[in-house]
């Protein structure tokens, strides 16, 4: 029972004081907190070009990048980028490491019992592509098309559901067989995703895929933590202003090659 | 060993294997009979024909022989439509086939004919044959005695090279196997069951070979 025992008791209380916070009574409002703090932290990919991937200069570059920007401007406030893998983008989410995952998210059950998702934002789909002269509207058109696709791929799987043998169907071992297969005229049609019509596109190739009709359809949401209506609100109020005034198709010009598809 | 093995999509995918071994065998015998003319033709002009053709058919023989069979076939089916041609998959395939068994047959019979004494020309236009019957009886036929073994083997190295064709979606065997693993994620039991087939065709193919080679060249030597 001496000074130094009491120093030290008193140190410890202060230390366990400033361990134990006080319940934080405003947890419901990320757009207040962003709005405070200044900075918007987003997580985007980086190894999955065209929505996220790193230029030659090290800089995040991509679809989800410029989209990331664009609410970052709206909200009037800086952008912090976080890079996050397939994997660890939700956690990131949850653990409050950054406010929106903007990273090619798709929806589905399991994801929506633990975040909430925005509008969509970006086309992420499977479809028929051919050059402009080839018309094929719907699937009953490919009979007498040869159609090319990558084996076991999802078009691939769901294609064969529903074409019967009237249609030539050229599976090749791998997307690069697909897109040359296309390039060179060897097939007149191809099945699909976006991401690799757009990958053909970029090479600025005297035959361009079009898109002709959709075989599934899975586009991009943004992703927020539950129970946060305000910011749901506010990023779904700037995701329809960036559809209606052209931002968001001038996005998708830039880094798909074309203009968003019009259910979006 | 814990794997529980399934061979129960043999029935049902039973016709895509059919379709496959078709195509793989299709192939192989286009491929041999059209290849081993191609290379006795190039074989020929290299030995015995006109000196100004010889270097024509050297840059081919050496363009096949140093380049991958793959590399071929995609030439053939991506990169020709480029020029103007375009061929579809089977088409390919074959053409490939045959450029490549020719350019490697014509060396191994060019061994042959040149491992021909020099008497034996002579004896023939001596016994009043043509240039054509001496070479047709008296050059060819002991020459492809003397190289059948190498040349069953080359054929055989074809066959078995033809797998290369699934990947320009030509169905042969290896594409019904490849095909039938991305539908039952069986690949164990399905690459097993293609492996037996090819092996069956590789030493069915032999046989026929070493049966055609004592039909054809009944002056053998004594064992």
């Amino acid at each position: 029972m001496n000074r130094r025992y009491f120093l030290s008791l008193a140190a410890g209380l202060v230390a366990a004081a400033g361990l134990v916070q006080a319940p934080d009574l405003a947890r419901a409002d990320a757009l207040a907190d962003i709005t405070a703090r200044g900075t918007l932290r987003v997580a985007v990919p980086q190894d999955f070009p065209p929505f996220g991937s790193v230029g030659a200069d090290m800089t995040p570059q991509g679809y989800d990048i410029d989209v990331a920007q664009l609410l970052a401007d709206k909200l009037g406030v800086r952008l912090e980028l976080t890079p996050v893998t397939s994997a660890n983008r939700i956690p990131y989410l949850q653990t409050d490491k950054v406010d929106l995952v903007i990273s090619s998210l798709g929806k589905n059950a399991e994801r929506e019992a633990v975040i909430d998702f925005s509008d969509a934002y970006a086309p992420f789909y499977n479809g028929i592509f051919a050059p402009a002269e080839v018309a094929v509207a719907a699937i009953e058109d490919l009979k007498g098309h040869s159609v090319g696709v990558t084996r076991g791929s999802v078009e691939d799987l769901e294609i064969s559901k529903l074409v019967g043998d009237d249609v030539e169907m050229k599976r090749y071992e791998d997307n690069n067989g697909t897109i040359s297969s296309f390039l060179s005229g060897q097939v007149d049609v191809i099945a699909t995703g976006n991401v690799v019509a757009a990958a053909i596109l970029a090479r600025n190739p005297p035959k361009r895929p079009e898109l002709k009709f959709l075989i599934k359809n899975s586009p991009c949401y943004i992703g927020m933590n539950k129970e946060e209506p305000a910011l749901k609100a506010k990023v779904n109020e700037i995701i329809a202003a960036a559809k209606a005034d052209g931002s968001l198709d001038a996005i998708s010009e830039k880094w798909l090659g074309y203009t968003l598809p019009k259910d979006l | 060993m814990s794997y529980a093995f399934d061979f129960g999509w043999v029935a049902a995918y039973f016709p895509v294997i059919l379709k496959g071994l078709w195509i793989t065998v299709e192939l192989t015998l286009v491929g041999a009979v059209a290849g081993v003319a191609l290379g006795t033709a190039c074989a020929w002009t290299r030995s015995l024909g006109p000196r100004a053709l010889r270097p024509v058919v050297a840059a081919y023989v050496e363009l096949i022989r140093n380049t991958p069979f793959l590399i071929q076939l995609f030439f053939i089916f991506f990169g020709l439509p480029a020029l103007g041609l375009r061929l579809s998959e089977l088409e390919a395939a074959n053409l490939a086939m045959v450029v490549n068994l020719g350019a490697y047959s014509c060396e191994i019979i060019r061994a042959g004919i040149e491992a021909t004494p020099r008497g034996q020309f002579e004896a023939g236009l001596s016994l009043g044959m043509s240039r054509f019957e001496t070479f047709r009886h008296v050059v060819l036929i002991p020459a492809m005695q003397r190289i059948w073994p190498a040349l069953s083997s080359q054929i055989v190295i074809v066959m078995l090279g033809s797998a290369a064709v699934s990947q320009i979606a030509a169905e042969d065997l290896t594409f019904a196997a490849n095909f039938i693993q991305s539908r039952t994620f069986r690949a164990f039991e399905t690459y097993f069951v293609s492996t037996l087939i090819y092996l069956a065709l590789a030493i069915l193919l032999r046989q026929v070979l070493r049966g055609l080679g004592w039909t054809l060249f009944p002056r053998r030597t004594a064992r």
